[in-house]
This record gives structure tokens, sequence and C-alpha cells, in this order.
């Protein structure tokens, strides 16, 4: 008999909120994070970011714990899991995944032996895990753009391979000069709020924020059941999508085949439309090829920027509030479709019914991660 | 999940300029870059693919290790669904370190898009797989050291729900001419069992 898996709590810290009803809120006004930043020391031009206030994390932290050795970074993450760890024991059958692109990346400009430490993965995981004292040893998920939502898969697969009952998920990403001057070097950023899947869009614009959630085989007080995943590499160009979707279309099939349901029975997909040419194109690509052309999908890119290692799992925890308060939230910033092939993008706020929801996210290295989620009856 | 047995058909390790197949060496230079040593072994086994010479350490490690243990291994007819499941200490941060250099001095900024696409550890994972065309899962981990238990248990996961017919395992690790890595191929069938003691044993050797 293979395990049920769950998601019973979630949480998020975001240029918009520091829970989750307040991210919702804003969501529904239309309130995004992403602005216009003047940091000489981020980036010499004026760019756009969603970027969370230094003031506010502190200020959130310190209500917390008194301590200061910690990262702004580990502060966002240790915000995003407290209110979800305090009401859980943490003993040998709880587990911990950190999933992150650059974590604490920005120790590398001071270099000092000290600074090259808190900049290995591990690090941080451990200095996150031991404020909260978990006994088991951290397991950082870094892939790319695809880790937060992957997260959730490798936190599923665990708990059915019998290894944990339950898993707490922390997924993480700052807006640095690292990732600003990298994506700019790519002439991948855009020079307005990013515009997921409209004809004038032209590239990702940033983000920041932490989202966690905890996974079990418990069903008490689950707010959604995790059926299904894939994760699957499109094996072509290690810094583009593939042109036919070749890796998300087999990733959404992978998780529809677990699942043991078709495609036409998925009521909403949250995609990571990225605003990037290819991306958007490569996403319709793979959705049409699998039929699912119809299904009502967002990006929520429009509201938080890309924020990399906690997209996916940020977006999830997002879907997982439509199937609960039966909404569609708009994929803000878009127009005017700018695809070869149609697929059917939520212009406003609208109530539906929603049992199925898949998550979508893709990456450089090829990668590509679907999680399909089903509403608990 | 079923009590079922998972075995390594077949494992390579690299390390202090020596190549180990199956537990026998089969390529060893005296003491020498690792630029010097994968260019070597990328000749001496008759590699042929250019794309070879833009990767960075990391991806060179991991793709050379992969290249020896998956020779003859392949089914040239049909596709290949092997999963990649791969893992480190130090991430990308050999590369990011690079990067970083390209950023930090306002005299001399450079940031190259062939050097930022390297700073993602999975980034090695989409070399193997389109060298080989694998299109199957793929995931990239970050542990203190090498955890047989863990990879046991994920690689168990992908066979028995049938997400993989195979799985390579992979523990890739370098920063500054600091480098290891342990690959092996578990499967459902084999001799030797997927077990802890087996890959430490063969790790630590």
């Amino acid at each position: 008999m293979i395990r049920e898996v769950y998601i019973t709590e979630t949480n998020c810290i975001t240029p918009i909120g520091f829970d989750v009803t307040t991210n919702i809120k804003n969501i529904i006004g239309s309130v995004s994070g992403i602005q216009l930043h003047q940091n000489s020391e981020l980036m010499k031009t004026p760019f756009y970011a969603s970027i969370i206030n230094d003031e506010a994390i502190n200020s959130a932290f310190a209500k917390i714990s008194s301590a200061e050795n910690y990262t702004r970074l580990e502060k966002m993450m240790i915000l995003a899991l407290q209110p979800i760890v305090k009401k859980s024991k943490l003993d040998e059958r709880t587990g911990f995944i950190l999933s992150t692109t650059k974590g604490n990346i920005t120790a590398l400009e001071n270099p000092s032996s000290d600074n090259f430490q808190q900049a290995h993965l591990g690090q941080l995981a451990k200095n996150v895990a031991d404020f909260f004292g978990f006994i088991t040893e951290p397991i950082v998920v870094s892939n790319a753009c695809v880790s937060g939502v992957l997260a959730v898969s490798v936190a599923k697969r665990l708990i059915q391979a019998d290894m944990f009952d339950n898993i707490f998920i922390v997924a993480g990403d700052e807006v640095s000069e690292f990732v600003l001057s990298g994506f700019n070097s790519f002439q991948a950023m855009s020079d307005s709020p990013c515009r997921p899947y409209s004809k004038n869009r032209n590239g990702v614009t940033l983000g920041e924020a932490t989202a966690a959630v905890l996974v079990s085989s418990n069903k008490e007080n689950a707010k959604i059941k995790i059926i299904g995943d894939g994760s699957i590499n499109d094996a072509n160009h290690i810094s583009g999508p593939s042109r036919t979707g070749e890796g998300l279309f087999r990733s959404i099939e992978s998780a529809l085949a677990e699942a043991k349901i078709n495609a036409n029975q998925i009521d909403y997909i949250s995609a990571h439309g990225t605003a990037t040419s290819f991306n958007d194109e490569m996403e319709a690509i793979a959705f049409n090829r699998l039929g699912l052309e119809n299904v009502p999908v967002n990006s929520l890119k429009g509201f938080y920027g890309h924020t990399l290692g906690a997209s996916g799992l940020l977006e999830t925890v997002i879907g997982i509030q439509s199937v609960l308060e039966s909404k569609l939230f708009v994929s803000l910033g878009f127009d005017e479709i700018g695809l070869s092939q149609s697929i059917n993008i939520i212009g406003k706020n609208e109530d539906k019914n929603i049992n199925h929801f898949l998550k979508t996210a893709s990456g450089f290295g090829g990668c590509n991660t679907a999680v399909l989620f089903e509403k608990v009856k | 999940m079923p009590e079922n047995k998972t075995y390594i058909q077949s494992f390579c390790k690299i390390q202090n300029n020596e190549i180990i197949l199956d537990g026998a060496s089969i390529f060893k230079l005296e003491p020498t870059t690792f630029s010097d040593f994968s260019k070597k072994v990328y000749q001496n086994f008759g590699i042929n693919y250019s794309k070879f010479f833009k990767m960075d350490n990391l991806s060179k490690l991991a793709f050379l290790g992969t290249e020896l243990l998956l020779k003859n291994k392949l089914d040239s007819e049909e596709e290949n669904n092997i999963a990649l499941v791969f893992a480190n200490k130090s991430s990308s941060l050999d590369t990011d370190v690079k990067y970083q250099n390209s950023i930090s001095d306002p005299e001399n900024y450079f940031p190259s898009p062939a050097v930022f696409v390297y700073t993602l550890p999975n980034i090695c994972l989409g070399e193997i797989s389109i060298r080989h065309q694998l299109k199957s899962e793929n995931s990239f981990f970050i542990f203190d050291a090498f955890n047989p238990v863990f990879m046991i248990n994920y690689a168990k996961v992908l066979l028995d729900s049938k997400k993989a017919d195979k799985v390579l395992c992979g523990w890739v690790e370098y920063y500054d001419e600091e480098y290891k890595a342990f690959l092996y191929l578990a499967a459902k069938e084999g001799n030797l069992e997927h077990k802890t003691e087996t890959l430490l044993t063969e790790y630590n050797k």
C-alpha cells in the first residue's frame, strides 16, 4: 500500500505580506511586490524587482528571537517556518528540506573564511535547522528554478519511502548583485514589470521570498493531497528550454499517470511563466500537446517576480489557497496573448471549484517539475 | 512501499588523478592539475564531444564519471529511462567564486553568461542528460558528506514507483582542485545488494 501524502500547513514571507492571508488579500487587490529600485550596490542602473524591506524583516524577526547572528535570508526562512514548526514535535521521523538556488551567495562579496563557510548551502540549512532543533540531517534541494516545487515532490517520495512521517520544507532566495548581473548578462531582464505570456513581454523581473510547508502522512488538518509528480529533463540545452516542451510534457504525463487521472480533470494550472520569450512559448506548446489549452492558467510572477528557488513552493502555497477558497487569481501583467499556440490565461479574479490543481516549473539545466494536487474531501 | 531489494550494477570512482571502475584501477596519472587530468582522461578513453571543453570543472567531473560508468550499458535503439540523482557538499561554489570575481571589481566588471549558467549545481545533470539523451527524472542535493541512506531510499522510491528503470546515483564534489566523484548504477536486478555498508566501503576505499 503506497502511503498517502498531504500538505497540512503553509506560510510565506514576501514583499506583499508576511503570512498567507495578507498575501491573498493583496493578490485579490492586484497589489504587486514589483517596484522600480535604484540601488547601485545591487545594480548600476535602475531596475524592477520584488524586494522585501529590510526593516520589515528585522522587526518581524525581533519578535521571535533576540539572536543577531543570522543572515537576512536565514531570518526570512526562519520567519516562514516559525508559525508552522512551533505547533510540532520534532523527532527522528520529522525531516527538514531546504530549497534554494543561491542561498547565502552574498557572503562571497566580502571574502573571508567565515563568509566562505556561510556560502555553503549545507551551512545555511544547518543554521536554520538548529534554530528550531531539528534532529534529522537537513536535505538541501538545489535544482535551479524548479527547486521549490521539486522539494514538494522529494518530500512526498521520502514519506512514501517510509524515511519520514512529516517533512518541513522551507524555500528561499534573495535578490542579489550576483543573480541580477547574471540574468542581465543573459539579456533576460525586463525593463518594466514582467508580463508573463503577453505579446510584449521582454523578460524576467527578479524577486525574493521564502515559503514553508509541512508535508505529512497524517490526513488530519490536511489542506491538500499530493497525488502525482514528475521531474524530467529536456536533454536539449543547458540554458534554454526545449522548443517542443519535451521535459515539461513528460513531467506532467508522469504526474498524471501516477495520479491515475486524465488531463481533462485538471481544473487549474499554476505555471512557471517567467515572461521570457522562450519559456512562456515552451509552456504553451507543452500544455497544448497534453490538451490542456482550455484549462485556466496563471503565472504569479507579476506579483512576486521570479523568486528562483522559492518560486515553486511560494506558488504552490498560493495555489493551495485557490483550491481552498475556490478562487482563480488573475495572471497579473497579462494583456494580449503572445504565444504561437493559445492557452487560457486567467484575465481576472473569478470563482471556480477546483478539484485538481497542477503546479509546474522549468529551469536552467533543462529541468522541469510537475506536481498534481487534489482537494481533500 | 514494498520491501523489494535494489542492487548496485556498476560503480566508478574518480579521485587523486585515478579512475577506479568496479573496483579496478583503469587510469592513473602522477599528481597534476584537474584541468590536465580531465583532458588526459578525455583523450585516453577516446571521447569525442567538443562541448566537454566548455564545461566547468564540476560538470567535467560528473561527465567523465558518467561516461566511463555508462560505457556499453546504454541501449542505442531505445530510450534509456535512467534517473539521475546527484549530490555534493560544495554545490557550484567553485564557479560561484569565479563568477563573483568577475563582478566584484568595478574596474574589471565582466559578467559572462557562459560562466553564470554553471553557478547552478544541477547544470551537470543537464550536460549528462544531453550527452546520453536521458529524458528522465533528475535532481541535485546538497549534504555535508556522501549520504548513502538518502541515496538508497530515493533511488528505491524511483524504481518502485516505476519512475525510472535504473538510477544513476552520484556524489560529485569539486572545489578548487579538491575533488571526488563516486557514481553507481542502481536497479532492481543485480548481484551486489544496494546497502549502506557496501556503498561506504567502496566510497572510502
